[in-house]
């Protein structure tokens, strides 16, 4: 028996309610990432320097966002926060906060791991050309980190779109949630709707993704030899 | 805010509960994604012509995909073409369909790793195929691989956080039913982080002391 029923997607406003869902979606995806570009750039470099504090405080931000679920972590800034300061916040804001702070100690780590893998003398040769700290970063590790870095950030990019699907959990009326009122609605009329939508998301998130990992991958065998 | 004992007494049998569900559920989905993935990674060593395309396949589709997608389209979507299953075994077949490309990933980074010249002298010596595989090429393949295999099993269990969306009650699912029906926010948020610290720490730290062991192996140091 084949699956009928796949008008469900085009009746109505059915696609244009599901591309802003979206929207939504590729917002929170690209904000996260945006800010954890930055904010993790700097931890990287900041990890690098040897100060017993700031290394100790780098493993701890990296280690929380890897022993505890990133769902666990939604749920206590959005159910936690809130009542433990009587304020109301958005799902979306919270998804931002808490993807970026994740990509954030991920990139960071990522970047500490390129830098400290060039060999030594790079950094000798530098400072006895008497380059100052900074012209040392900015001429000399950083360009040659790049190479090492990207696949990677590339990857873990790939990874924060596939978790923005979470953020149906907090409330935030992102593609799932458009795709499950759509369903709701239609669920009697049309029984096969469920497989219908949720076989368009999942395969709109293999379009999102599939590029990028390419992508990841083409970079890394090039840059390899 | 004060700490409400008589109320995480009342609701601790259910965490319980709930914890050893989603151990459960993480168990099946680790051991049979490292059967899918081991051989996955077999068909792609030996290029079994045909199913060579299909494991590609798979290993894509599965790995740029997110698994709540995963779980929804097996669970709602499935269940119109007139396959029914329980929702602890959706969550498994998810978890496996998820973990077995990433576990494939990492046997393949493992085979790889077996030199060329292993595989000569055993051939050499006059070993069969299969005495090829498992006295040679596994026992070599799967040292490399172990910290990778943790790796992904780690991320598995966290991933089970997801299963409660289709009403199983995990520790998600029973932490955000609780939290709307008593509002003790701060005292279920702490059990829930309790619990999966509970789970994964350990997991963690054995990791950590067989990647020792294998750099050890490895390298003598």
């Amino acid at each position: 028996m084949l699956p009928t029923g796949v008008e469900v997607l085009t009746e109505g406003a059915v696609l244009e309610r599901l591309a802003g869902g979206l929207a939504v979606t590729a917002g929170v995806a690209f904000s996260s990432i945006a800010i954890s570009t930055g904010l993790g750039l700097l931890i990287g470099l900041l990890r690098t320097l040897p100060l017993r504090l700031l290394r100790f405080c780098g493993w701890l931000h990296l280690e929380l966002f890897r022993i505890i679920p990133i769902l666990v972590w939604l749920f206590i800034v959005y159910f936690g926060i809130p009542n433990l300061l009587d304020i109301h916040l958005d799902g979306r804001l919270v998804a931002v906060a808490v993807f970026s702070l994740w990509g954030a100690a991920e990139l960071g780590d990522i970047v500490r791991g390129a830098l400290t893998s060039l060999p030594v003398h790079q950094v000798e040769s530098g400072k006895a050309l008497g380059l100052s700290f900074w012209q040392l970063y900015r001429y000399i590790l950083l360009p040659q980190a790049v190479r090492r870095l990207v696949p990677g950030a590339i990857n873990l990019a790939t990874r924060m779109v596939k978790t923005t699907s979470l953020i149906v959990f907090i409330g935030v009326a992102d593609v799932v949630k458009i795709g499950q009122q759509v369903i709701e609605r239609s669920i009697l009329t049309v029984p096969m709707a469920s497989f219908w939508v949720y076989g368009l998301i999942f395969v709109l998130y293999f379009c999102l993704c599939y590029p990028l990992s390419r992508w990841a991958k083409h970079l890394e065998t090039k840059w390899e030899g | 805010m004060e700490w409400n004992g008589a109320f995480v007494a009342k609701v601790l049998p259910l965490y319980a509960k709930a914890f050893w569900l989603t151990l459960e559920l993480a168990v099946w989905g680790i051991a049979l994604s490292l059967i899918i993935g081991l051989v996955c990674s077999l068909i792609q060593y030996y290029r079994v012509r045909g199913l060579q395309q299909v494991t590609a396949i798979y290993v894509e589709v599965s790995r740029n995909t997110p698994l709540l997608i995963q779980l929804f389209f097996l669970y709602y979507g499935f269940t119109k073409l007139g396959i029914h299953w329980s929702e602890e075994t959706c969550a498994i077949v998810g978890l496996a369909f998820l973990g077995g490309s990433y576990m494939a990933e990492s046997f393949r980074a493992g085979l790889d790793a077996v030199s060329q010249a292993q595989l000569e002298s055993g051939l050499s010596i006059g070993l069969s195929r299969w005495q090829l595989v498992l006295y040679v090429i596994l026992p070599q393949a799967f040292a490399v691989t172990l910290p990778g295999l943790g790796a992904n099993a780690i991320f598995l269990l966290k991933e089970t956080s997801i299963v409660g969306a289709i009403a199983i009650p995990d520790l998600m699912h029973v932490t955000q039913d609780l939290i709307g029906m008593y509002y003790q926010t701060f005292e279920l948020l702490a059990l829930l982080v309790g619990a999966y610290l509970i789970m994964l720490l350990p997991v963690s730290a054995a990791l950590r002391w067989l990647e020792r062991r294998v750099r050890y192996a490895a390298y003598g140091r």
